[in-house]
């Protein structure tokens, strides 16, 4: 059983294949990380999964139902939200009234959705600042607002693409509990991610996409010690030195 | 009928026509290539330069095509303080705001040309619309010969200016990478206003060229300028080889049109053109970058 | 909403129906003039200023509104009110139309701004040249003052519709901003891939303010033809609505449900100003608004609203 499943995906960019032939699989209830090299495809992938970018070939099953060639909006109602990697705040809007947005998708009435977009707010740590404009914001302030926008839609499958990226250590520990406890509500997860120390805490099972080839899976701890993956982000050669020195 | 020759000689004004509409429509797609902002206050610049020119030669007696040198200078500097001094400041790099304020800027020139000038039709005395030269089976009017290929000159200098100086390298660097380029030591907001001139000088140019066999009232930039957005959309925004084509290409068809549809007609056919284009192929004819 | 704001609005409107009831023609006539702009201005906040589509043809829809309601009178003899709902929906339809053509083709930003000038030339060239319109000579309405047939005796009666129209309209744009689609609006006008990624459909929520910003603007059409029984292509069609409907609002405060209303008092009280001291000298009035425009944009980006509500909290600096 599967929640999403990535079929083949392919997506050329003119001459450039920025994804290729890459598939994977998230079952439901599980927090699953995709990780790679810088330039590898990963923000490509999540924008096909997501819909806002047309595959060149492949398909994307989410729920049992073939969803390639539903827009982007129509994906979120079906319960898909993502987080964007560079992030798109409401800025002229308070940060209430961003996280409502969200919120409208399953609440009709205005008072419901400010309770809800309120709640999350508070979960995410947004709290105090429920009256601010977005804009006011912290890099770190901006990457809860994203989390706190995507969770409103209230989504059966979260893509949260590199939302710990820019944060300092401390920040990063006040995140993680947060996805732990999305994730224990019943929500599946499929996170882009950078900070290794992340992806060993939460994730499941990982994916490992290069140069748009997904070169790799395996539980956190198998695809550390795997040599592809290690030569894919340290170059040729890196996995037979490191054995050396072991 | 339309004899070949008939068809032949209304395509050559068109393509003669066109030369100077390209000229306009230059200004606005250099300033758009650089500053990536629309410039509706261009009509109004164009009338503002019109009756520029026809001051210098109905009041002041100069010659419309010695007129020409020291007004595109005029404007240069115009354009220039325009930009550093009003729109750049006024819109504080906001697009909504740079609609708004060029917008503005177009109300209180056109109006204030009609507060001065009323709205009556001006022509240049003389008896130029009649100076025509004999070309095969063609009439051609002498000064659109003239407009022509000083239009053609004008756009290769302004190539050449692009390519070859140092201040052409340093506006197509903002034009590309803004940031890199105010890193590289480039005085962005100098070239911004110095673009903006540029363009303003291409529509003292232009109107020198047009006054000869057309008319001026406060209002007549309005029709240029839909031309010359038409054309910059035409041949791809910020494109100045886009420009010229586009703009003969436009000529041609207005000229064609009025031939076959009849003046009225053809007025309503360059704003139907305009919106098919931006529905149509809003990148532009000739595959610019969007 | 602070007691000041309310007091303040209160004292207005009660201005407002005392020179309705009891003011001289002129005044009016002023009046009634300022409230059809205000109520096209209205139109165009929606659109422009909530849902951040700017349109810089709005006359588009004035005109559709004026000659739909003209024609089925005059050469229909559609009764008047009747006739002015189909210029409402007429404007709907238009606004939608050219909203598909537009939004479908991805245009934003500028390229929407010119689209729908060029939509509008081309129905005033149309509305010029076709027979229906009555040409360049225009369209007269038959005088017949009778309430049935949305004239009225009184002036002042007529200029309490068009105070009612601003008004219901006032409440309508203050209740839409409050509700999911006023949210939807908001999200669209700040980022469209963040709103996408949350569900809203970007090109219904652009349709849906096209309509509604087509019908509220062709209301004002209609009320125009039914107060001055005339129309020709360059008052139905003609940029003059287009800009001042736009400039009401940048004036008055943008994306603020009072800011049409106060922009377009403000801007026609001060062209009456500028025609009283300059005389009657054509277009020294628009130099004075597109100079105002300008300065509004550089040093006001929220208006008079946005004045008037900065100099409230400067008064009482922890409300």
């Amino acid at each position: 059983m599967t929640l999403l499943h990535v079929e083949g995906i392919t997506k050329q960019f003119g001459g450039l294949r920025a994804v290729d032939n890459a598939s994977l699989s998230v079952p439901p209830g599980t927090i699953t990380g995709l990780i790679g090299p810088n330039g590898a495809g990963k923000t490509t992938l999540f924008g096909v999964i997501s819909g806002f970018i047309p595959p060149t070939a492949g398909r994307i099953v989410y729920n049992g139902a073939d969803i390639t060639a539903h827009p982007p909006h129509r994906r979120a109602r079906s319960g898909i939200a993502r987080t964007f990697q560079i992030v798109q705040p409401f800025a002229g809007l308070s940060v209430v009234e961003n996280i409502a947005v969200g919120a409208y998708l399953r609440h009709a009435k205005r008072a419901d959705a400010t309770r809800v977009a309120s709640d999350i707010a508070h979960r995410v740590g947004l709290g105090a600042m429920l009256h601010q404009p977005a804009s006011a914001l912290t890099v770190a302030g901006r990457k809860r607002l994203e989390l706190a926008r995507a969770l409103a839609t209230a989504p059966r499958l979260l893509l949260l693409d590199e939302v710990l990226a820019g944060l300092n250590p401390s920040e990063i520990r006040d995140i993680i509990p947060i996805i732990q406890a999305i994730r224990a509500e019943g929500v599946t997860i499929l996170m882009i991610e950078h900070v290794m120390q992340a992806v060993m805490n939460l994730c499941e099972h990982v994916y490992v996409l290069s140069q748009g080839r997904m070169i790799a899976e395996g539980t956190p701890q198998a695809i550390c010690t795997d040599e592809q993956v290690i030569e894919a982000y340290l170059g040729h050669g890196a996995a037979g030195q490191m054995q050396a020195h072991a | 009928m339309y004899t070949p020759a008939i068809v032949a000689e209304a395509m050559v004004n068109g393509l003669l026509t066109g030369a100077v509409y390209a000229l306009v429509a230059l200004g606005l797609t250099l300033v758009y290539g650089v500053l990536h902002i629309i410039n509706f206050a261009h009509g109004a610049l164009l009338t503002c330069a019109m009756f520029a020119v026809w001051a210098a030669s109905e009041l002041l007696g100069i010659n419309v095509y010695l007129a020409i040198p020291p007004l595109a200078l005029i404007f240069l500097a115009l354009g220039y303080a325009l930009q550093r001094f009003v729109i750049g400041p006024a819109s504080r790099g906001d697009d909504a705001n740079t609609l708004l304020v060029t917008l503005g800027l177009s109300i209180a020139i056109e109006n204030a040309l009609l507060a001065a000038f009323k709205s009556d039709t001006r022509t240049l005395s003389g008896d130029a619309a009649f100076d025509v030269v004999e070309l095969g089976p063609m009439l051609l009017s002498r000064p659109r010969l003239i407009g022509f290929a000083v239009a053609l000159v004008v756009a290769l200098l302004l190539w050449a200016l692009l390519r070859r100086t140092d201040s052409g390298k340093a506006i197509r660097a903002v034009a590309r990478e803004k940031m890199g380029a105010s890193l590289m030591g480039i005085d962005v907001r100098h070239i911004y206003a110095l673009t903006f001139g540029i363009g303003c000088a291409c529509l003292a140019v232009a109107a020198g060229l047009l006054l000869p066999t057309f008319y001026v009232t406060p209002r007549v930039g309005q029709a240029f300028v839909l031309v010359a957005f038409t054309i910059v959309v035409l041949g791809g925004m910020g494109s100045v080889a886009g420009a010229l084509l586009g703009g003969l290409l436009i000529g041609v068809v207005e000229s064609l049109g009025g031939l076959l549809l009849g003046e009225s007609l053809g007025q309503a056919g360059i704003f139907v053109i305009f919106i098919l284009v931006l529905l149509l192929r809003p990148t532009g004819l000739f595959g610019a970058r969007a | 909403m602070k007691i000041s704001s309310v007091i303040a609005m209160a004292a207005v409107l009660l201005a407002l129906v005392g020179v309705a009831l009891f003011g001289p023609n002129t005044a009016i006539n002023f009046l009634v003039t300022a409230l059809i702009v205000a109520l096209a201005a209205q139109g165009w906040n929606l659109l422009g200023g909530y849902c951040g589509q700017f349109s810089f043809g709005h006359a588009a829809f004035f005109g559709t509104g004026a000659y739909v309601t003209a024609i089925l009178q005059s050469r229909y003899g559609v009764n008047a009110w009747i006739g002015c709902g189909c210029g409402i929906l007429a404007g709907a339809a238009i606004g939608t139309l050219i909203g598909w053509l537009s939004f479908r083709a991805g245009l934003r930003g500028s390229y929407f701004a010119l689209i729908t000038l060029a939509f509008a030339e081309v129905l005033r060239i149309a509305a010029n040249a076709a027979p229906i319109t009555g040409g360049g000579t225009g369209l007269l309405l038959k005088l017949d003052m009778r309430a049935a047939n949305f004239q009225f005796a009184s002036r002042g009666t007529f200029c309490l519709i068009v105070l009612a129209c601003v008004l219901a309209v006032l409440a309508l744009t203050t209740w839409i901003a409050r509700t999911k689609r006023g949210a939807e609006f908001a999200a669209v006008r700040e980022n469209e891939d963040a709103a996408r990624a949350l569900g809203i459909d970007v090109l219904v929520t652009k349709l849906r303010a096209m309509a509604l910003s087509g019908a509220i603007t062709a209301a004002a059409g209609c009320l125009y033809t039914q107060y001055f029984l005339y129309l020709d292509s360059n008052i139905a069609y003609g940029s003059w609505i287009s800009v001042e409907s736009l400039l009401a609002v940048i004036v008055g405060g943008i994306a603020t449900p009072a800011g049409p209303i106060i922009g377009a008092l403000a801007l026609h009280a001060l062209g009456e100003a500028t025609r009283l001291l300059a005389g009657r000298i054509t277009g020294i009035d628009l130099v004075l608004f597109g100079l105002i425009l300008v300065a509004a944009t550089a040093f006001a980006p929220k208006g008079l609203a946005g004045l008037w509500n900065a100099a409230q909290s400067r008064r009482s600096p922890r409300a």
